[in-house]
């Protein structure tokens, strides 16, 4: 049956639109079950695009997008874990961490949590090494205490596929080493594919299996060797200028 | 000190107060966390749209005057989903026409309509029964919601996570500006529509400095709700001062003392 398919995501010919611009163009790729995906790209190349029509809020102008076997109007969403932006917090809004990951189980806020979701809520707190931050409001966290959270959030309902958007962003260098651990633990120990967009080529270097490069067309996709290469680097970051010495340095630290 | 409670008028206006207290402690901490805190008031001055077109009509301006604001909230949602136009935006042109379109309605009358009057300052204790079984009602349909508390609070506190688990937001976006609609015309007759807003908005922003939960938020709005109109009832009676205004003033004196105790270290 489609929880067997052989890939977490399959795109194929995907476009999307917003108005008249063009966000993605003809894009077809297949991410097998079990990967770890970096996605890489300039600032408006379409990666949050993907994510979100990944993830269904984006409705595509053409193409089709099957995630974990299933077209994504038929698809059971808590088979997917999703990490936002830990800035997009609203801080204004009162909130426990146990409340927050609890959403993740009801896909509803809690107004009374019962004594079975609090366990679980604990579990996945203790998986995160944040079970000391249960009973706290979200608002007064550090970022990476942040992250942690929404991390447990996404666990706790043991989905397939993980989709993260840039979550090194504005953690230490201890806390990203911290998250990539978490990350490649939850991995290992159910299996599941990790779809992440991240401005660090290193990271994306050494954590991921693939690699997709885009700037509103697919660019590169593979290992990370090989997507992230001279060529795919400079066809998506540009030829001139500081992007192109950047590319050049990535890569011939990487090869040469 | 409460004597003037056994007074029939006083009940009528003791039970519709408290019912408002709690329909604007449940929806106000929605307005309040998704920043539509001016919605409040630009329906109010929509409903008096309605209202003067009821008065034109002749007959209760009540019934013409809900599906005028409801009208109003589904476009002031619409522009503001659909368009580029932010919110305060939409509900200060929506706010601005309906109020053109009241003063239009009352001219056209050609007569006096101190009744229109009664609906800016509002009257909390010339309640009629009708006022009671209308905000009942309103309660009725508000328990009926229930079910949907926890997908209308998941969508305030992160709209995008949200729609990722299929929440309908855009359908609840709809709803719950209709159902705020409803409470903001049904107020107006007690409070006036130049404080309605109060309601909605002081409640929710002065439990908001203690509450750790958004449940809590809730059940401190209704509180602070409850203890305004109870008290502030009973002042209005003793110093002979307008009700509504009163209630007001007294959530203001919370919502300050909280913020003063509550403020950020």
């Amino acid at each position: 049956m489609s929880r067997k398919a052989e890939y977490a995501v399959e795109i194929e010919d995907l476009t999307v639109k917003y108005g008249d611009h063009v966000a993605l163009e003809d894009i077809s790729l297949q991410i097998p079950r079990g990967a770890f995906v970096a996605i890489v790209g300039p600032n408006g190349a379409g990666k949050s695009t993907l994510i979100k029509t990944i993830l269904g809020l984006v409705r595509p102008a053409s193409g089709k997008v099957l995630v974990l076997g299933e077209p994504l109007e038929r698809l059971d969403p808590v088979r997917v874990g999703y990490v936002p932006q830990f800035k997009t917090l609203d801080r204004s809004f009162p909130a426990l961490a146990e409340e927050l990951v609890v959403s993740g189980l009801r896909r509803a806020w809690p107004g009374r949590i019962t004594r079975k979701e609090r366990e679980k809520a604990l579990t996945a707190l203790e998986r995160v090494g944040a079970a000391h931050l249960a009973g706290r409001p979200v608002s007064r966290f550090s970022g990476g205490e942040l992250q942690r959270v929404y991390l447990a959030r996404a666990f706790v309902r043991q989905p397939e596929l993980v989709v993260l958007d840039e979550p090194a962003t504005g953690i230490d260098v201890l806390g990203e080493a911290d998250m990539y651990r978490l990350l490649e633990g939850y991995q290992k120990q159910s299996g599941a594919t990790l779809l992440m967009i991240t401005h660090d080529w290193e990271a994306a270097y050494h954590h991921a299996s693939h690699v997709i490069v885009l700037n509103r067309r697919l660019i590169g996709f593979g290992p990370p060797e090989r997507a992230l290469s001279e060529r795919c680097l400079r066809e998506a970051f540009g030829h001139v200028g500081h992007a192109h010495t950047v590319a050049l340095e990535f890569v011939r630290g990487k090869h040469v | 000190m409460f004597e003037a409670w056994h007074l029939p008028f006083m009940q009528r206006a003791l039970l519709a107060g408290l019912i408002m207290a709690l329909l604007s402690g449940y929806y106000g901490p929605f307005m309040v966390q998704r920043g539509l805190s001016f919605l409040g008031s630009g329906l109010a001055h929509a409903a008096f749209g309605g209202v003067a077109l009821g008065l034109l009509l002749g007959g209760e301006p009540l019934w013409v005057a809900v599906p005028f604001t409801a009208a109003v909230a589904l476009g002031i949602t619409w522009v503001r989903e659909r368009t580029r136009i932010s919110g305060d935006t939409a509900v200060g042109i929506f706010f601005a026409v309906s109020m053109a379109l009241g003063i239009v309605f009352l001219s056209l009358k050609r007569e006096y309509t101190a009744e229109a009057f009664t609906y800016l300052f509002g009257s909390i204790l010339a309640v009629t029964a009708t006022d009671i079984w209308v905000s009942l009602g309103l309660l009725l349909l508000t328990l009926l919601t229930l079910p949907l508390w926890g997908r209308w609070a998941y969508a305030t506190f992160d709209r995008e996570l949200a729609q990722a688990d299929r929440v309908p937001v855009l359908f609840d976006d709809y709803l719950l500006a209709f159902l705020v609609a409803l409470v903001v015309v049904v107020a107006m007759k007690l409070v006036g529509l130049l404080l309605v807003a109060a309601f909605l908005v002081i409640p929710a922003a002065a439990a908001r400095q203690w509450s750790r939960t958004f449940a809590g938020m809730m059940v401190g709005a209704v509180l602070v709700g409850v203890f305004s109109v109870v008290f502030g009832l009973q002042i209005s009676l003793q110093f002979d001062i307008p009700s509504g205004a009163t209630i007001v003033l007294l959530q203001a004196l919370v919502f300050t003392a909280a913020a003063l105790i509550w403020r950020r270290a």
